[in-house]
């Protein structure tokens, strides 16, 4: 039997570039860096992709972000998903992490699907809440932190949940919201093939109204809010010793000078 | 006095020391009082009076150890219903995170994660982008669910007053969907936990193999430490995978650090850039390490670490 799949896939500020926040709003300022998929997020649609080869069926991504994460979409369709959904509004600007969730949850719930995958952290974010929240508006079963997961087509679903000593062996019925930690797979880069392909392949994009989104969107409506910011001051005044035979010994007495030991 | 919900994080009938830490936080907010849930759990409820819980709300169900994360944020959300307190707190670790969560949504509330603060008003402090920046939040909606990581605060004992008050749980089929069929312990025992030890020494690809970890396994065991490992040594199979910290392992916030063969890659760097004082052992003097190093030693770590181990013996 073949399996739908919805990959939750963001785009996020290249975790090498300089990030900040707006002194205006206090959001993310994704103006000036880099963006790229969060890394997580490959492995999210390697997995998806690899569930499709093995049973059939389509991938399709979701993503909430600015109109330039169809670059981060391209990528997704180029490694082999099928179509994608991209909702952008300028109005979900500032969104909190309830909100994103709703919105999700409300384009996800367009879609036919068996199973929805997340990466388990966003390296901007880095809340690792996505997969749980979805599961909650979705009312289907959360099986997060995978670092394996097998199907049974139009039956179940089963994931090796990565935990602080091990991992715990999790099952379910279809459909379910899965996210994938990094152990999963290693992912593919796309093949020429597969960039080429992915020009032709659909993109709808959706506002917010699109989505069924009501009430107060965006900053305005978030759950949390951020009053200030301050760059921390790079660590420095850091001294740097080279070894000279006694490295060990000069380590043991900084440590005492810090009363470490 | 309002209350404040400490959710307790609790593994093998033994109360984890992020929980006292969060009691003593919850003593600046407000009355202390500790949500106790599990399968067989009211053992513990005792023990939380000696950090200062004033009530403990104790649900005991096989459903909250049988299925995944969903009846625990059920049977929290059903408690934050009847009690309305000023806050909850909840240790951010990966399964605190996502119970809190739920929780929250279930609460109409907020969320804020990895706070290593929180100040009487619910004002919390965060780290984001790998420590670069600090940010002051609060929870604008619904009650503050904050998870709160471990050593933010130190504990300190109180007496409290740990009056149990038992919750019937009241746990939807829907939360029954995940269910847990196996739990597996792979990683090694005996060593503090990684997450809330105050010492932490890693090692990483600079080792050359697994068989040179003793090497770390010594400098932790001379320091009480836990052992961390970077991906690239984690990944190579030299060190279990539930000793990475980084961005996709484990976030720790230690007094000491001490980084060995460690590169110090973006992503090892987002889980360890918060720990108090930091050292490190490299060969190249180029390593972005030593960007982060109160101390940073520049030699070859089969030198530096033995005689490391040697002196730190000695002058214990
Ligand atoms: C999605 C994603 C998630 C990731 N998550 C994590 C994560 O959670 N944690 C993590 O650590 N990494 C993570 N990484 C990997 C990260 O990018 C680096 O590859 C990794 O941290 C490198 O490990 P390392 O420093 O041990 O190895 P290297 O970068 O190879 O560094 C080895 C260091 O050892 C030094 N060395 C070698 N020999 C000696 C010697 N004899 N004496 C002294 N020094 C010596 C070298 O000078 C070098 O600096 C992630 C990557 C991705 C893409
Ligand atoms: N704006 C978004 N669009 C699509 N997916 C998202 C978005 N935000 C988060 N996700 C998904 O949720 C996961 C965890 O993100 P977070 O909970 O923010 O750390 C990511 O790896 C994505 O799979």
């Amino acid at each position: 039997m073949p399996m739908n799949i919805v990959v939750c896939v963001k785009q996020v500020p290249d975790t090498w570039a300089e990030r900040t926040l707006n002194a205006s709003d206090k959001t993310l300022d994704r103006a000036k860096v880099d963006t790229v998929m969060n890394e997580i997020d490959e492995y999210a649609v390697e997995e998806a992709i690899r569930l499709k080869e093995a049973h059939g069926g389509e991938v399709t991504i979701v993503t909430m972000g600015p109109d330039r994460a169809l670059d981060t979409i391209r990528k997704a369709l180029s490694m082999g998903a099928d179509k994608a959904v991209l909702l952008s509004d300028e109005a979900l600007h500032g969104s909190c992490v309830m909100q994103t969730s709703d919105a999700l949850a409300k384009v996800i719930g367009t879609l036919e699907y068996d199973l929805v995958i997340c990466g388990s952290e966003a390296t901007d974010s880095r809340l690792s809440v996505m997969a749980p929240l979805l599961a909650e508006r979705l009312g289907l079963p959360q099986l997060s932190l995978a670092r394996k997961v097998t199907v049974e087509p139009g039956s179940s679903v089963t994931i090796e949940r990565q935990t602080e000593n091990g991992y715990t062996v999790v099952t379910s019925a279809l459909p379910a919201v899965v996210s994938v930690v990094e152990k999963i797979n290693e992912p593919r880069y796309p093949s020429f093939k597969g960039i080429m392909a992915a020009k032709s392949k659909p993109t709808t994009t959706l506002t917010a109204a699109d989505a069924g989104l009501e009430g107060e969107l965006g900053l305005a409506g978030a759950t949390s809010q951020v009053d200030e910011f301050t760059p921390r001051p790079p660590r420095s005044g850091g001294e740097i010793v080279k070894n000279e035979g006694d490295g060990g010994t000069k380590v043991a007495d900084f440590l005492v000078s810090q009363k470490l030991i | 006095m309002a209350e404040v919900l400490v959710l307790v994080e609790h593994a093998d009938g033994e109360i984890k020391k992020v929980t006292n830490e969060l009691l003593t936080l919850a003593r600046t907010l407000g009355e202390p009082s500790a949500v106790l849930l599990g399968g067989s759990v009211a053992s513990l409820a005792e023990k939380l009076g000696e950090y200062g819980a004033q009530k403990v709300y104790v649900a005991e169900s096989a459903d909250l150890d049988d299925y995944l994360v969903a009846p625990k944020a059920e049977v929290l959300a059903q408690i934050v219903a009847d009690t309305s307190p000023t806050a909850v707190l909840v240790a951010s670790s990966a399964e605190g995170k996502e119970v809190a969560a739920r929780a929250a949504l279930r609460s109409g509330s907020g969320l804020i994660t990895d706070a290593v603060g929180v100040s009487s008003d619910g004002e919390t402090t965060q780290g984001i982008f790998g420590g670069a920046i600090a940010v002051q939040a609060k929870v604008t909606k619904g009650i503050p669910f904050i998870t709160v990581r471990p050593n933010s605060t130190a504990a300190e004992p109180a007496s409290g007053a740990a009056e149990v008050v038992t919750v019937t749980p009241n746990i939807s089929d829907a939360a029954k969907g995940a269910k847990v069929t196996e739990r597996v312990v792979e990683a090694k025992g005996g060593r503090p936990d990684l997450a809330e030890a105050a010492v932490v020494v890693s090692g990483g690809r600079g080792l050359g193999g697994a068989e040179h970890f003793d090497l770390i396994e010594k400098l932790a065991d001379s320091l009480d430490a836990a052992v961390g490992a970077s991906r690239a040594a984690t990944d190579a199979g030299w060190y279990p995978h539930q000793n990475q910290v980084g961005q996709t392992g484990k976030t720790v916030s230690p007094q000491l650090y001490i980084a060995v063969g460690i590169s110090g890659a973006i992503q090892h760097r987002a889980g360890m850039q918060t720990s108090k004082t930091i050292v490190a052992i490299n060969k190249d003097p180029e390593a972005p390490i030593f960007e982060l190093a109160d101390f940073g030693m520049v030699g070859d770590l089969f030198d530096v670490v033995p005689q490391l181990t040697d002196e730190i013996t000695k002058r214990k």
